[in-house]
């Protein structure tokens, strides 16, 4: 489809010798939430930090395979993936601002390491983002206190804003909520839905209600392959494949 | 099964009273060690300022020694040397240590990394007169003489494996995913180490560095065989120079009763020194406001 920002084509990924994923071919739609669920260990996660070349980091990690991102191969030879991070923004399960910093320089840290130091342009882009995280009226007044004094929720959505602040397209999110409270776990959801209109996102969660509420596909993994994949309406109503109805249902992960 | 029932049971029903008695028993054990432990150091600490103390003088502090038979004299020689060789030797070692922690945290794998926490582990455990030989062996006898460089290379030699393990044990507490979050943000991996892992870990990097200072600070051994001792007053690196353990040494076995108290006065101003670089890093360290730079 013309209009996929990202589709992977056979991606393959080991850790030393254990293959964690096992030829994966995906396309994401531009302006989407897909939502990406299956048990502990099924390759989920490796597989989003495939997608902007973190999985690689990790000592003997390796991947194969196309990702092509905006029609651009991230894995060719001569990618930087410096370059395909600052284009494929991430938020982790833990909220993990950087301590010692304040609310402010954790939100332009991407800009200020990367060389931007015009203090207009980041006091600028820091209220976009704080405003695009749904966290600039909660901390407006304190952004020079230590970021990691918020509470967890605004943690979150501090790294959040975080990512968002270098504008990339394109946000992966591993289990963004599975640490935090109901209450923020709503906020973040709402967000994910607000931020649709601006970027595309990617989101692992082993909660299977939240992934029914905010995607619009789902793609159910197990055991290193994709199961399936398709409309989120209709994978959790008439799954095409046995796995899933028994995955969704409850029999077995 | 019913066996370890039992035996649970037999534990909690150890009389309450009996269980009170050996926790009072076991904390007074580990009270008495800990009070041992510090009167040790209080018991140095008053005797060395009772011996040293009524002989540190302003004539003591700002004066050379004087020849034999002759009385008055003090140790500035000695000062100047200790400051600038330690100065030399930190110049060189904490960098040097530093980076060498740097690497055996963040890129060091497999065999290479290994040996080189290995050998460090090794260095830091070698009695550091056998440094000085060391050093006299690679740079006294080709320069053809003892000489302040060489005694500050000794003092490195001992800082570098100090420095080095404490900076990468500091490393390897910064969780990993916050260098993830710094390189998912797209900035490279050098400067997430530099202005994420390391600035993190500053202060424990800086406790750990005025430690290793405070310790080459009062090194006898090693500038025995490599800075020797000189009674006038020098500042050329290449030329033997005087150092306060050296001199305190010196001092110490020498016949004379005025030298012995002399000695002693040397070693008031040392543990001074030394004591006030310890609490001064403590102050130093202490949890900062945590906030904004610029």
């Amino acid at each position: 489809m013309p209009d996929d920002i990202l589709s992977v084509e056979g991606l393959c990924a080991w850790f030393g010798e254990h293959q964690a994923l096992k030829s994966i071919d995906l396309n994401v739609a531009s302006h989407s939430v897909t939502a990406l669920i299956g048990p502990s260990g099924c390759g989920k996660s490796t597989f989003v930090r495939c997608l902007n070349r973190l999985h690689e980091e990790v000592p003997g990690a390796s991947a194969s395979g196309k990702v092509l991102l905006q029609g651009k191969n991230i894995y060719d030879a001569n990618v930087d993936p410096v370059l395909i991070r600052r284009k494929v923004g991430m938020v982790f399960q833990k909220p993990n601002p950087f301590p010692a910093l304040s609310v402010f320089d954790n939100v332009v840290a991407g800009l200020k390491l990367a060389g931007i130091r015009r203090k207009s342009v980041l006091k600028e882009v820091a209220e976009k983002s704080l405003r695009q995280a749904a966290l600039w009226e909660e901390v407006k007044d304190k952004l020079d206190k230590a970021g990691t004094s918020l509470s967890g929720g605004q943690q979150q959505r501090l790294c959040i804003a975080r990512a968002l602040a270098v504008e990339p397209p394109i946000l992966l999110m591993d289990e963004p909520t599975s640490a935090l409270d109901p209450i923020s776990t709503a906020k973040i959801e709402e967000l994910v839905v607000q931020l649709k209109k601006d970027i595309t996102i990617i989101m692992v969660t082993h909660n299977m209600q939240q992934a029914a509420r905010i995607s619009d596909r789902t793609a159910f993994f197990l055991l290193g392959e994709l199961i399936e994949f398709g409309d989120t309406s209709s994978l959790f109503t008439v799954p095409k494949e046995k796995k899933t109805e028994q995955y969704i249902t409850g029999k077995f992960g | 099964m019913s066996s370890l029932r039992g035996q649970i049971r037999d534990f909690t029903h150890l009389r309450y009273k009996r269980r009170k008695l050996l926790s009072l028993f076991i904390s007074f054990l580990l009270s008495l060690s800990a009070l041992a432990a510090a009167s040790c150091l209080i018991s140095v600490f008053g005797y060395v300022i009772w011996k040293g103390l009524p002989h540190v003088n302003l004539d003591f502090l700002l004066s050379l020694p004087k020849p034999v038979g002759e009385t008055g004299g003090g140790m500035f020689n000695a000062f100047l040397g200790t400051l600038l060789m330690v100065f030399l030797g930190s110049v060189v070692g904490i960098p040097w240590g530093i980076l060498t922690g740097v690497y055996l945290s963040e890129y060091g794998r497999g065999k290479f990394a290994f040996l080189v926490r290995f050998s460090a582990d090794m260095l830091a455990s070698v009695p550091s007169i056998v440094v000085g030989l060391f050093i006299y062996v690679l740079i006294v006898k080709p320069m053809r003489g003892f000489s302040a460089l060489a005694g500050a290379a000794s003092l490195a030699l001992i800082m570098i494996p100090i420095i080095a393990r404490n900076t990468e044990e500091l490393l390897k507490l910064v969780p990993n995913h916050l260098r993830e979050a710094g390189l998912a943000l797209g900035i490279p991996r050098w400067k997430v180490i530099l202005r994420i892992v390391l600035r993190g870990s500053l202060g424990g990097i800086t406790t750990g560095v005025m430690l290793a200072i405070a310790r080459v600070a009062g090194e006898t051994a090693p500038l025995l065989f490599t800075a020797l001792n000189n009674r006038f007053l020098n500042l050329n690196p290449t030329q033997p120079m005087a150092s306060l353990p050296v001199q305190i040494y010196t001092y110490a076995i020498a016949p004379f009763d005025e030298w012995n108290q002399q000695a002693w006065a040397g070693a008031f101003v040392l543990v001074i020194f030394v004591f006030v670089l310890n609490l001064g890093t403590r102050w130093l360290v202490k949890p900062t406001a945590l906030g904004t730079r610029d």
